[in-house]
C-alpha cells in the first residue's frame, strides 16, 4: 500500500471516528432538546414541509415512469394485472425511502449544513457558548431531530403520490383494469414490506441529518469552507444512503 | 513603564480577571509567552496591541473556550482551566461579551435576540421578560427597532443590540472584542459613551480589547499594550502617552517604522526584482 493511500485510509478512519463521537454528543444533547418541542417543530417545518413540493413532484414522476416501464415489462409476460403490486413493492421497499433521502439531502441537508456553517462563521455558535447556552442542544439537536422525523413522513407522501402516478399511467392510459390493479396490490403486500420501508426511511433520515449537521458544525468558518462542507453533505449522504440501502435490503431478505 | 514586571504590579486582591504568566501556542507557534494581565473590579481595562498579537485569543482564554498551555487564568477567583462543564457555564452566566460583528442570531428578531439569554436561563413570566428586554433596548436607544431582523440593522445598530443582549442578565464582567472597528464617527461615539455608562452606572468590570488607541484611551482606567505575546507596557492612558519606549510611541502615534515592522520578513527587495527564473 502506498504512503498516500495509507494516509487516505487513516484520514477516513479518523473522520468516521470523529463523526461517531459527534453522534454520541448529539444523542446526549437530544434528551434536553426534547423539552423544547417548539424548536423541533420549527425544524420539521423548515426541513420537511418546505421539501414537500419537490418530494411530491418527484414522487409523481417516479410513479408515472414505474407505470410505463412496469407495464412494458409485464406486458411481455402477459401479466399486466400485477402492475399495482410491482409498483407498490418497488416504491415501498426501495424507491420511496432511497429517492426521498437523496432529495432530502439535496434540498434540506445542504440548507442545514450551510446554515450551521454560516452560524459558525459569524460567531453565532461561539456567542451561544459564551452566553452559557450549549449550541449542541439549541442548534444541532433540534435540526437532527427535525430531519429524523421529517424523512419518514416525506417518504410516506412520496409513496402515496408515486402509487397514484403508477395508477394514473397503468390504469388510465394503458388500460389495466382498475379493480384488479388495487385488489392485486392489496393482497400481495405484507406488513413486512411496509416495515422494511419505514425502517429504511428512519435510518436514512438519521444518517442524512447527522451528516448535514456534522458537516455544518465542523465547517471551516470561511465562504470556501462552508461551500465545501455543503458539497460533502450531498456526496456523503448519497453514498451512505445507497450503501445502507443494500445492507438493510440484505438484512430484510 | 516599559517593563512588563513592574507594569503588572498593581495586581491586587480586587482583580476580577487575573491572567498570570500564561503561555499559549497554536501548532507550535507561540501566541503568548508569559502574559500577565489583571482587570480590577469596577474599572475599564483596555488591552491594546497591533493586529495578530492574540487579543481575541486572550478573550477566548478568559471565557474558557480554550485553555492556557501554562500559567493561570482565573476569573472571579477560580481557575478557569480547572472548571468542569457546569461550573464553566455558571461562570459564563456572570459575564457578558460583545463580539466584533455583534454575532446576533440571524433567524430571530432584535427583541428575541435580547430575550434569548433570559429565556434560556430563567423561567421568568412573559410580561417580565418583555419589560426587561425593553429596558435594555431603551438603554442602547433601540427600543423602536425591537421588531427588526438582524439583517435589517446597520453595523453600529447590530453592535448596540449585541450590547443590550450582553447586559440583559446583569453581568458582573463585560468583555468587548474590538467594539469600535468599522463604525462611522457617530456610531463610534455612541458605543464609546455606552461602554463608559455601563461601567459607571452598573459598576460592571469591563475589559476592552481594541487597537483604536485614541478612543479607548479616552475611557480606560488602565491600559495594557501587547506585542509579540507579552505585555510591553502598562499603565493609565496618561502614563502610556508619556512613555518613552519606542514600541509604545510607535503604537500610540501609528508610525509605520519602529520596533514593530511594517514589512513581513522577505528576501532582499532588489535581488527578488532582478531574479528572472521565477
Amino acid at each position: 500500500m502506498s504512503a498516500a493511500s495509507k494516509a487516505g485510509v487513516m484520514e477516513l478512519v479518523r473522520k468516521t471516528g470523529l463523526t461517531g463521537l459527534f453522534f454520541l454528543r448529539l444523542l446526549r444533547a437530544c434528551i434536553p432538546a426534547l423539552a423544547r418541542p417548539r424548536l423541533i417543530i420549527a425544524q420539521i417545518y423548515n426541513a420537511g414541509a418546505r421539501s414537500l413540493i419537490i418530494i411530491m413532484l418527484s414522487g409523481l414522476f417516479t410513479g408515472m415512469v414505474l407505470g410505463l416501464q412496469g407495464y412494458d415489462l409485464l406486458n411481455r409476460f402477459g401479466a399486466t394485472e400485477a402492475l399495482g403490486t410491482a409498483a407498490a413493492l418497488a416504491l415501498l421497499k426501495e424507491l420511496g425511502p432511497v429517492l426521498t433521502a437523496l432529495l432530502f439531502a439535496g434540498r434540506a441537508g445542504t440548507a442545514l449544513t450551510s446554515e450551521i456553517g454560516l452560524m459558525r462563521a459569524t460567531d453565532q455558535l461561539t456567542a451561544m457558548e459564551v452566553m452559557a447556552v450549549d449550541p449542541m442542544r439549541y442548534v444541532a439537536a433540534p435540526r437532527f431531530l427535525g430531519g429524523l422525523i421529517a424523512v419518514p413522513l416525506l417518504t410516506a407522501v412520496f409513496n402515496v403520490i408515486g402509487l397514484y402516478g403508477a395508477q394514473l399511467i397503468g390504469v388510465q392510459l394503458m388500460g389495466v383494469d382498475h379493480g384488479i390493479f388495487w385488489a392485486q396490490t392489496q393482497s400481495a403486500l405484507a406488513l413486512k414490506d411496509v416495515t422494511e420501508g419505514i425502517v429504511k426511511s428512519v435510518v436514512f433520515g438519521a444518517v442524512v441529518s447527522l451528516i448535514a449537521v456534522n458537516e455544518g458544525y465542523h465547517a471551516e468558518p470561511t465562504a470556501e469552507g462552508v461551500g465545501l462542507a455543503t458539497t460533502r453533505t450531498v456526496v456523503a449522504s448519497s453514498v451512505m444512503t445507497l450503501l445502507l440501502d443494500y445492507v438493510l435490503t440484505a438484512a430484510f431478505m | 513603564m516599559s517593563d512588563a514586571q513592574t507594569a503588572s504590579s498593581p495586581a491586587v486582591s480586587d482583580a476580577v480577571i487575573d491572567v498570570r504568566d500564561v503561555h499559549y501556542a497554536v501548532d507550535g507557534r507561540p501566541i503568548f509567552s508569559g502574559l500577565d494581565i489583571q482587570a480590577r473590579r469596577g474599572l475599564i481595562t483596555a488591552v491594546m496591541g497591533p493586529s495578530g498579537t492574540g487579543k481575541t485569543t486572550l478573550l477566548r482564554l478568559i471565557t474558557g473556550q480554550i485553555y492556557a498551555d501554562r500559567g493561570l487564568v482565573s476569573v472571579f477567583g477560580r481557575d478557569v482551566g480547572a472548571l468542569g462543564g457546569t461550573e464553566l457555564y455558571a461562570m459564563r452566566q456572570r459575564m457578558g461579551m460583545l463580539f466584533q460583528n455583534g454575532a446576533l442570531l440571524t433567524d430571530i428578531d432584535v427583541f428575541e435576540n435580547v430575550a434569548f439569554p433570559v429565556r434560556e436561563h430563567t423561567d421568568l413570566p412573559e410580561p417580565l421578560i418583555r419589560k426587561l428586554v425593553l429596558t435594555k433596548l431603551e438603554a442602547v436607544g433601540l427600543r423602536g427597532a425591537a421588531h427588526l431582523m438582524p439583517g435589517e440593522l446597520s453595523g453600529g445598530m447590530a453592535r448596540r443590540v449585541a450590547l443590550a443582549r450582553a447586559i440583559v442578565m446583569d453581568p458582573e464582567v463585560l468583555i468587548y472584542d474590538e467594539p469600535f472597528v468599522g463604525l462611522d464617527p457617530i456610531s463610534l461615539g455612541v458605543i464609546l459613551r455606552l461602554v463608559k455608562q455601563m461601567n459607571d452606572v452598573l459598576q460592571i468590570t469591563s475589559v476592552v480589547v481594541s487597537h483604536d488607541v485614541q478612543e479607548i484611551s479616552s475611557i480606560a482606567d488602565y491600559s495594557y499594550l501587547l506585542s509579540e505575546g507579552r505585555v510591553v507596557a502598562a499603565g493609565t492612558p496618561a502614563e502610556l502617552a508619556r512613555s518613552d519606549s519606542a514600541t509604545v510611541r510607535q503604537f500610540m502615534t501609528g508610525a509605520a517604522d519602529g520596533p514593530v515592522r511594517f514589512h513581513y520578513p522577505a528576501v532582499d527587495y532588489a535581488a527578488e526584482l532582478l531574479e528572472t527564473s521565477r
